[in-house]
C-alpha cells in the first residue's frame, strides 16, 4: 500500500506569448491530471468567447475578473502527479508589474522553470527570471527554449540563445542550469522525446523534473530549531510533560545531542523526539516534530535549539536584500514595522536604503531611492530583539524575513538576509 | 546521507505546521467540521500536531438539519474519543429565529443559508480563526486561496487583495472584529487525501464506501431520496449501488454508481476517474462562478 514519491514545487513564469499555459496545459493534460467535465467547461467557455482551440490559461484563471480580462492577476497552484513524483506548480504571471507574484511562487521553489521563445531569444523578461530565480536560491533552473517548430528545429539557434543566457548567468548566483529545447505546442521533448532534434542528447522536461535530485535541497548541516509552540497536556498520564514543537529548518536533530538554546546560552540535551507517527531516533528538515529536553528551562516561542557548537548569529542589525510588495506607498526611510522571521514576530527601523537594483541589468542604483512595489532593494534594519540568523545563501527558513505594515497588517515586503 | 520524505509525510509536515501556527498566533481558533473526509483528515492532522495534548480548538458543525444520519453518528463518536468541545450552529433553529429565510422550490438547498449561520456562531463565539479543509485542488477559485485567508468584519473574502505569502512566514495579524479562514490541507488532491487516509487506517464514514441507495436523477447527478428534496414528477426513483466522493448536505450531495468497497478501490477509482469530485455537486452548478461568489460573502 505505500506509496513513496517526492513532493517537487516548480515555478513557471513568462507571458502568454511564450506559450507557458500550453506548456502548463502540455504537463497537465499528458499526466491525465486535466479532468473531462473541466475539460468540457473551458471547451464550452472558449467556444462562447469565440476564441480558436481550448484556451488551457482558463484551468488556471480561476476568479472571476481574471477570466474577464483575460489576465492571470494572481500566483495560481497546479497539482500533478507521474508515479514517481507529485507536483505543485506555482504559475506566477509573467507581466512586468508582477514581481511581487514571482517572489511569491519562488520563495518554495525546488525548480524554477523558465521559457524562452527561440525566434526572440533572451529578452528583459527571461533576464528578470533569473534574478529573481538567482535572489530567492532556487536550487534548480532549467531553461525551455519553446517555439523550436517556429525555427525548424535548428541547432545553431538553439546553441546561441543557450550561450547567450550563460553568459548572463555568470553573473547570478544560480548553480544548476539545464537547457531543453521544447515545442510546447507539439509536444516536442516535453513528456516524450522529438525525433526532430536529433543533435540534442538531454533529457526531456518531465524526465528532468521527474528526476533532478531535491533531496539536498534542504540545509542538512546546521541544526536550526524554531520553537513554534509548547505542549503541556495537563493530564494524569503526561502531568510534566513539556514538548517543544516545531518544524526543523536545518541540520539533524538526534536524541542525546548536545544543544544550546537561544537566547538563554542554556546548554542541555535532547531526551526525546516526537515525530507525527511516534517516537524517532532522529529528525531532519521539513518535518514537523516535538523535542523534549533533559532539564526543562523556560523556553517559548520565538526562542531556538541549536547545536552547542553551531549556532547562527544572533544580532539586531541584518542587511537584506528586499523586494516590497504594497502598491499604495513606497517602503518609508526611518520607518518601522513588524518583521516576522521563523516563529519572531518583532519591530524594525529602516536604517538605510543602500540601493535600488535594476532588475533587467543588475546596476545599482543610488541616486533614485524611492522603493515602490515590485522594485528590489538592500535595506539595513534594526530590531527591538536579536533575531537567530543565517545568511539566506546557507538557510531559506532562517535567512527569510517579511515586514508587516503596523497600520494596516499587510505583508508589505520580503527580505532575504545576506 | 540522504533524508527524504514522501511527499504525504511532506504534506503531513506542512498542515501540522500551520496547525501549530494557528494555535500560537490565535486566540480563539475553531475548526470547521463537516463530517467530510476533508474535515476528517483536519481533525486527524490536529491530533498528531499537539499529541499528547489534546486538540486545542473546538469543533463547529454547521448542521444544516438535512444531514445523513451517518454523519451525525460518525461525528458524535468522533468527539468523544478525542474529548474535544463540539459546537452545534443550526440552519434550522436559524430559521426559525429568522435569522435566514429557506428557500423553496425544487431546488431548494439550504447550502447558502450556511454563510449567515456560520458568521453569526463564529461572531457569537468571537473566533478569530476558522479552520478549514478546503483544496486548492478542488475548485477554480479555491485555487487562489492563501493558507491564512483574511476576512473583514463583514466575513468577506477579497480575492484580488490578497496578502502575499511566502516561505514559512504567515501573517495573521488583524483588527478587532475580523478573522481569518485557514486552510492547512491547501496543497492536498483528493488522491493525496485518500492514499493518506489508507495509509493512516483512519476510520471513515460508510457513505464513503459502496451501498445500495434509493435515488433518482437530476441534471446528469445521482441524488439521494430522501424527504429534504421535492421531486419533479418525472423524477423516478430507483435502487442503485452508489458511493459518495463529497459529504455535504443531502439536498446538494450526488452519489456516484461505484462498486468501490474498500479504501483500495477508492484510491483506484480516484486515480482513474476522469471527473472532478465536485461534479456531482448541484452547489457549484447554480453558475461558472458560484464558488468565488459564495466564498466573498463568507462561506467555507
Amino acid at each position: 500500500m505505500s506509496h513513496f514519491a517526492e513532493l517537487l514545487r516548480f515555478t513557471t513564469a513568462g507571458s502568454v506569448d511564450d506559450g507557458k499555459s500550453t506548456l502548463i496545459g502540455r504537463l497537465l493534460y499528458d499526466s491525465k491530471s486535466i479532468f473531462q467535465d473541466q475539460y468540457d467547461q473551458i471547451k464550452e467557455t472558449s467556444e462562447r468567447r469565440g476564441e480558436e482551440g481550448v484556451n488551457l490559461a482558463l484551468l488556471t484563471d480561476g476568479l472571476k475578473s481574471e477570466r474577464e480580462q483575460g489576465i492571470t492577476i494572481d500566483v495560481a497552484y497546479r497539482y500533478f502527479s507521474t508515479p514517481r513524483r507529485k507536483f505543485i506548480i506555482a504559475d506566477t504571471p509573467g507581466h512586468i508589474q508582477y514581481t511581487r507574484n514571482m517572489v511569491t511562487g519562488a520563495s518554495s521553489a525546488n525548480v524554477a522553470l523558465i521559457l524562452i521563445d527561440a525566434r526572440n531569444g533572451v529578452v528583459d523578461q527571461t533576464r528578470r527570471h533569473a534574478i529573481i530565480a538567482s535572489l530567492l536560491q532556487i536550487p534548480h533552473i532549467v531553461v525551455c527554449i519553446n517555439k523550436m517548430d517556429l525555427v525548424d528545429y535548428d541547432r545553431d539557434a538553439y546553441d546561441k540563445i543557450q550561450s547567450s543566457f550563460e553568459s548572463f548567468a555568470a553573473k547570478l548566483d544560480v548553480k544548476d542550469v539545464h537547457f531543453i529545447p521544447i515545442s510546447a505546442l507539439n509536444g516536442d521533448n516535453v513528456v516524450n522525446r522529438s525525433d526532430k532534434t536529433p543533435w540534442y542528447e538531454g533529457p526531456t522536461l518531465m524526465y528532468y523534473l521527474e528526476n533532478v535530485h531535491i533531496a539536498s535541497d534542504h540545509n542538512f548541516i546546521d541544526q536550526r530549531f524554531p520553537v513554534q509552540y509548547v505542549i503541556r497536556p495537563y493530564n494524569d498520564e503526561f502531568h510534566d510533560f513539556r514538548g517543544y514543537a516545531g518544524r526543523l529548518a536545518g541540520g539533524v536533530i538526534k536524541v542525546g545531542d548536545e544543544v544550546t538554546l537561544l537566547p538563554s546560552g542554556f546548554t542541555t540535551s535532547v531526551k526525546n523526539i516526537y515525530g507525527p507517527d511516534g517516537d524517532l531516533q532522529e529528525a531532519f528538515p521539513p518535518q514537523s516534530i516535538t523535542v523534549q529536553l533533559e532539564e526543562d528551562f523556560d523556553l517559548s516561542r520565538g526562542d531556538m535549539i541549536v547545536r552547542a557548537h553551531n549556532q547562527p548569529e544572533v544580532t539586531q542589525d541584518i542587511d537584506v536584500m528586499m523586494c516590497w510588495f504594497d502598491h499604495s506607498k513606497p517602503l518609508q526611510s526611518h520607518g518601522k514595522y513588524t518583521l516576522q522571521h521563523t516563529t519572531q514576530s518583532v519591530r524594525c527601523i529602516i536604517k538605510e536604503i543602500r540601493y535600488k537594483l535594476d532588475i533587467n541589468t543588475l546596476h545599482r542604483i543610488k541616486d533614485d531611492l524611492v522603493i515602490n512595489m515590485n522594485d528590489i532593494a538592500r535595506v539595513s534594519l534594526r530590531t527591538t530583539k536579536p533575531l537567530f540568523v543565517d545568511s539566506y545563501r546557507q538557510n531559506r527558513v532562517t535567512g527569510s524575513v517579511i515586514l508587516v505594515d503596523e497600520a494596516n497588517n499587510n505583508t508589505v515586503a520580503a527580505g532575504m538576509i545576506i | 546521507m540522504d533524508y527524504q520524505i514522501s511527499h504525504l509525510k511532506e504534506l503531513e509536515a506542512e498542515s501540522m505546521y500551520i496547525l501549530r501556527e494557528v494555535a500560537a498566533q490565535f486566540e480563539r481558533p475553531v475548526l470547521m467540521f463537516s463530517g467530510g473526509k476533508d474535515s476528517i483528515l483536519m481533525v486527524h492532522l490536529a491530533h498528531k500536531a499537539f499529541y499528547p495534548a489534546r486538540i486545542p480548538f473546538p469543533l463547529l458543525h454547521v448542521d444544516t438539519g438535512h444531514n445523513f444520519p451517518e454523519t451525525l453518528k460518525y461525528r458524535d463518536k468522533l468527539v468523544e474519543k478525542l474529548g474535544v468541545k463540539l459546537i452545534v450552529a443550526s440552519v434550522e433553529e436559524a430559521i426559525s429565529t429568522g435569522l435566514v429565510t429557506e428557500e423553496r422550490g425544487f431546488n431548494a438547498s439550504r447550502n447558502m443559508l450556511q454563510i449567515g449561520v456560520l458568521l453569526d456562531a463564529l461572531e457569537r463565539g468571537k473566533y478569530d480563526a476558522a479552520l478549514g479543509g478546503a483544496r486548492r485542488d478542488e475548485e477554480k477559485a479555491r485555487a487562489k486561496e492563501r493558507f491564512f485567508s483574511h476576512r473583514d468584519e463583514f466575513g468577506q473574502w477579497d480575492p484580488k487583495n490578497q496578502r502575499p505569502e511566502l516561505w514559512n512566514l504567515f501573517n495573521g495579524k488583524k483588527n478587532m472584529g475580523e478573522h481569518f479562514r485557514i486552510f492547512p490541507i491547501s496543497n492536498w488532491t483528493e488522491l493525496d487525501v485518500w492514499q493518506y487516509l489508507a495509509e493512516e487506517k483512519v476510520d471513515l464514514p460508510s457513505l464513503y464506501f459502496a451501498h445500495e441507495r434509493k435515488v433518482f436523477e437530476r441534471d446528469g447527478a445521482l441524488l439521494a431520496d430522501c424527504e429534504y428534496i421535492m421531486k419533479k414528477p418525472d423524477e423516478l426513483v430507483f435502487t442503485e449501488m452508489v458511493r459518495c466522493r463529497t459529504i455535504g448536505d443531502m439536498t446538494c450531495t450526488g452519489v456516484w454508481r461505484s462498486g468501490a468497497g474498500t479504501i483500495e478501490d477508492i484510491i483506484e477509482e480516484v486515480a482513474t476517474t476522469r471527473l472532478t469530485e465536485r461534479g456531482g455537486r448541484t452547489d457549484d452548478k447554480r453558475s461558472e462562478t458560484a464558488m468565488e461568489d459564495r466564498k466573498k460573502e463568507g462561506y467555507f
